[in-house]
């Protein structure tokens, strides 16, 4: 039986499924109840410094996006940090803690990017017997327009900053949550970790408009005939996340890293990706938020009976093994050549694949023969591009088939080659290196 | 209980009063908003899809359910009318299982098609409860053309010449315009009066007089319309019943079953509708399960279909088989009627042969069957009876009983178009006599155009 226990930067929790610090962690209410029904750990939500506690809009905070039966593909919201006050927070967390002892708290902290409000509160929060700090340096909106969350996270050189404040100020590990907004996610990455943050967590979410309300043209969650963005989360932001993570995963400057890996985490399958990208463990919201607390049981029994199959016996066995085969583009072979084949038994003959070829692609697939509708891929034109497996609905009825080496490539009248060649030493590219002489 | 419960012969009040109104409810009853939404997210909006090739009249289906599914209903309304002006109607009474719905790819892949037929019905109510016009008549071109039966074919040929510009006078037998969408549908196929409230909305587009109680061959001949009119559609239905063949077939209680659905139909009060404790149908057809389980539905006791021929030759559809069958309608196969049985002139049985295919040819066995019955349905088929087209002037060219057309609609005749169930060559269904009408009055608009 597969081990999923998790110590993430010595922090230890029966299973690496977490909820990211969000609505459902707001009071211990909500996370007695993840804890139940099986959740690892919590990321309680970010608390603010002492004093009157931040207000919310009375309106929607939430907006989002759907895809087919109106499933929830993407979720943004405009709520701020917690609106509690911080010494009701802080007796719940430390009370919570004291009855989960096997299950990681983690307190997520946001205050302004002072030395000294740092240094107040660390002390408040070690008290609780918290695991660990999460410093939000991602919350899009509102917070930021006061100077913190993405706004600090937008400037490598304040992390940097403020995460050595808080290693000077507290023994508890340090995980830095980096925001998505920003062009290249390594360089927040490596200021966190040239202040010596323990950890990176990721990603924080998206700055966007989800709707527009085509009566009162005003943006959606709409506040009052007006809206604001908010932050983008949801199984839409996955593949981003995923770069990102891979991203911090494989830079020589941030190798080795611990990483909590966050954005759209619905399933074990999900999960399990991450943790293959380099992730340590992972955070989840939006699915909780989208179908209840009870989620977990799924992710937790499907990544130990993928592992059990796999013969992968702990974590460890799983954590970053894809990283590797993340590359660059110009390192990819381009003498692999593979062609799309489809299973006539499995087409249900939608015709997507015909379309999608014929209208946007290369004209690889035929919609009629001898006077039948009939779709089968023309190898003499197609490029392996893959779109047709994507359009179409039945699971597994398209597939790459790559060409053997030395078989013909009917497209270029060429056998495939059996060696490995990519741009960097491609005839067409100007700055091709010679090949060593 | 009833008081004509169990009361022997054609009698009514078989049910209690309030049962009536539940046993003919509608039989697919409309999808609301958010049923539609689901469905419609199940299409997969197939490329040369095989139920737009499937429907006779070549609605664009993966457009309008699209359409649908993103909050446009009347936009999807359009697709359909574009097509179909009668699409209200064959939302209901298409045999979409046999049509469209047969060939979606999600019949092929789960068993369970998109609910098209549901569908098209809700964009279409959507657009009628609205009142959406969608054709403004094009400028007046001052020809008339006279359209000869008010039923799908003539409806929707009317519209399509109105639109056109042209004139229309539809000339209709019957009290009321519909044919067949009135007279000859289950009644809880079309609940609420919808084929009047779709002749309305079809006509509303203007140009188009429909004078009722005007039966050719009657009141008027072929030739005075071809004399008094620029063009002449004829889109008249099956006036004929096939006989059962079978001796006594006279006698009292022996009905034609397009009769009892028209008079069922046009009743106000069902439960005044007298029928047979014990109903025997004649026939495999549409028209069979629709007598049968109407029969059963004001109160029948035993109801049973006798079929000449087996479950697999049967024109009706499986659904309808497994309507009858639901509703406690059995169904007999390889039996054909040999003689009905009356006491004191009223029918009290029927006697049935059992029957064989031998070779190609079926024939009877010799042995047989009696059947209680004081009640016998004639659903064996209907004629086309052409004895009303050819009072005067040169006559019209038939090809097995019925009118001969051509691609386009044409008749032997100059200026005389035809379509629906009196030409040769259809396949009697009410999407099909919208596609006939439709196509033939884009052909009399070319016609009198170029001319």
């Amino acid at each position: 039986m597969a081990d999923i226990r998790n110590n993430f930067v010595g922090i230890k929790s029966p299973n690496p499924f977490w909820l990211a610090s969000a609505p459902p962690t707001d009071k211990a209410y909500n996370v007695i109840r993840a804890f139940k029904a099986g959740w690892g750990g919590v990321v309680w939500k970010t608390l603010g410094e002492e004093g009157p506690p931040v207000v919310n809009v009375n309106g929607p905070r939430y907006g989002a996006i759907w895809g087919t039966d109106r499933r929830l593909l993407g979720l943004n919201n405009i709520e701020l940090i917690t609106d509690r006050d911080l010494q009701t927070n802080l007796r719940e967390m430390k009370q919570v803690k004291m009855d989960w002892p096997d299950r990681a708290l983690i307190a997520s902290i946001m205050v302004p990017c002072e030395e000294a409000s740092w240094k107040a509160i660390l002390p408040l929060v070690e008290e609780t017997g918290a695991d660990g700090i999460e410093l939000n340096f991602g919350c899009p909106h509102g917070m930021s327009e006061r100077g913190m969350g993405a706004a600090v996270g937008q400037v490598p050189e304040y992390i940097e900053m403020v995460v050595r404040w808080c290693k000077q100020y507290t023994r508890m590990p340090v995980i830095t949550k980096l925001t998505p907004n920003i062009t290249d996610i390594r360089k927040p990455a490596r200021a966190a970790h040239a202040g010596g943050t323990d950890a990176v967590s990721l990603i924080n979410t998206i700055n966007s408009i989800t709707g527009v309300d085509l009566d009162s043209f005003a943006p959606m969650p709409t506040i009052d005939g007006k809206g604001s963005h908010g932050g983008y989360c949801g199984p839409a932001v996955k593949p981003i996340a995923m770069n990102m993570v891979a991203e911090i995963a494989r830079d020589p400057e941030t190798r080795g890293l611990p990483i909590s890996g966050i954005g759209g985490i619905t399933t074990w399958r999900d999960a399990a990706e991450f943790l293959a990208l380099g992730a340590g463990n992972v955070q989840v919201c939006t699915a909780a938020m989208t179908y209840g607390f009870k989620i977990v049981q799924e992710m937790i029994a499907g990544l130990e009976n993928w592992m059990d199959e796999k013969g992968h016996r702990t974590l460890d066995d799983v954590i970053g093994r894809a990283t590797p085969n993340v590359t660059d583009w110009q390192y990819l072979n381009l003498n692999y050549v593979a062609k799309a084949h489809i299973d006539q038994d499995a087409c249900i003959k939608c015709g997507r694949c015909h379309i999608a070829c014929e209208d946007t692609s290369h004209q690889a697939i035929t919609n009629m023969v001898n006077g039948v509708r009939h779709f089968e891929v023309i190898e003499a034109e197609c490029v392996g591009c893959n779109l047709c497996v994507n359009v179409c609905p039945v699971d597994n009825c398209i597939t790459m088939e790559p060409l053997a080496a030395g078989a013909m490539d009917e497209r270029t009248g060429k056998p495939v080659s059996p060696v490995y060649a990519n741009w960097t030493t491609h005839p067409n590219n100007p700055m091709a290196k010679v090949a060593a002489e | 209980m009833p008081e004509g419960q169990f009361k022997e012969g054609i009698v009514g009040g078989r049910l209690a009063a309030d049962q009536y109104a539940d046993n003919f409810s509608d039989l697919h009853p409309p999808l609301d908003h958010h049923e539609a939404l689901v469905e419609s997210d199940r299409c997969y909006f197939c490329y040369d899809a095989p139920c737009m090739n499937a429907c006779p009249t070549s609605i664009d289906i993966p457009l309008f359910i699209r359409q649908i599914s993103t909050g446009n209903p009347i936009g999807s309304a359009k697709t359909i009318f574009d097509q179909n002006i009668l699409g209200g109607m064959c939302a209901r009474v298409c045999p979409t299982e046999t049509l469209c719905e047969e060939v979606c790819v999600r019949e092929v892949a789960e068993g369970k098609p998109v609910q098209i037929g549901r569908l098209q019905r809700y964009a279409t109510d959507v657009a009628m409860a609205d009142n959406k016009q969608f054709y403004p008549r094009a400028a007046p071109t001052g020809k008339t053309v006279a359209v000869v039966g008010a039923g799908p074919a003539g409806l929707a040929a009317a519209h399509r010449l109105a639109r056109h510009g042209h004139d229309v006078t539809i000339l209709e037998a019957r009290p009321k315009a519909g044919g067949l969408n009135e007279y000859g549908i289950a009644a809880y196929k079309s609940v609420d009066n919808f084929a009047q409230a779709e002749v309305d909305y079809v006509t509303a587009i203007g140009g188009i007089d429909i004078q009722n109680g005007k039966a050719l061959g009657r009141d008027y001949q072929l030739s005075d319309l071809m004399r008094n009119y620029d063009a002449v559609f004829l889109g008249m239905g099956l006036g004929g019943v096939n006989a059962l063949r079978a001796d006594g077939e006279d006698a009292e209680g022996v009905t034609n079953a397009v009769e009892f659905i028209a008079e069922l139909r046009q009743a106000s009060d069902l439960s005044g509708l007298p029928v047979g404790r014990r109903v025997v149908v004649i026939g495999g057809g549409m028209t069979a399960i629709d007598a049968a389980v109407q029969s059963k539905l004001l109160g029948a006791e035993e109801v049973t279909i006798c079929y000449r021929r087996g479950q697999e030759h049967m024109n009706a559809s499986e659904f309808e088989q497994d309507l009858a069958a639901a509703n406690g309608v059995t169904i007999r196969h390889w039996l054909q009627p040999k003689r009905v049985i009356a006491e004191g002139g009223k029918v009290s049985a029927i006697e049935l042969e059992y029957t064989a295919l031998n070779g190609d040819k079926l024939a009877g066995t010799g042995e047989t069957l009696t059947l209680t019955a004081d009640q016998v349905f004639k659903a064996i088929g209907q004629s086309f009876v052409p004895a009303a087209l050819n009072g005067s002037g040169a006559s019209i060219e038939l090809d097995a009983g019925r009118i001969k057309v051509d691609g386009e609609g044409r008749t032997s005749l100059a200026k005389v178009w035809a379509g629906g169930d009196c030409i040769f060559g259809g396949d009697d269904l009410t999407v099909s006599a919208v596609a006939q009408g439709r196509d033939a009055a884009e052909s009399i608009h070319r016609s009198l155009t170029q001319g």
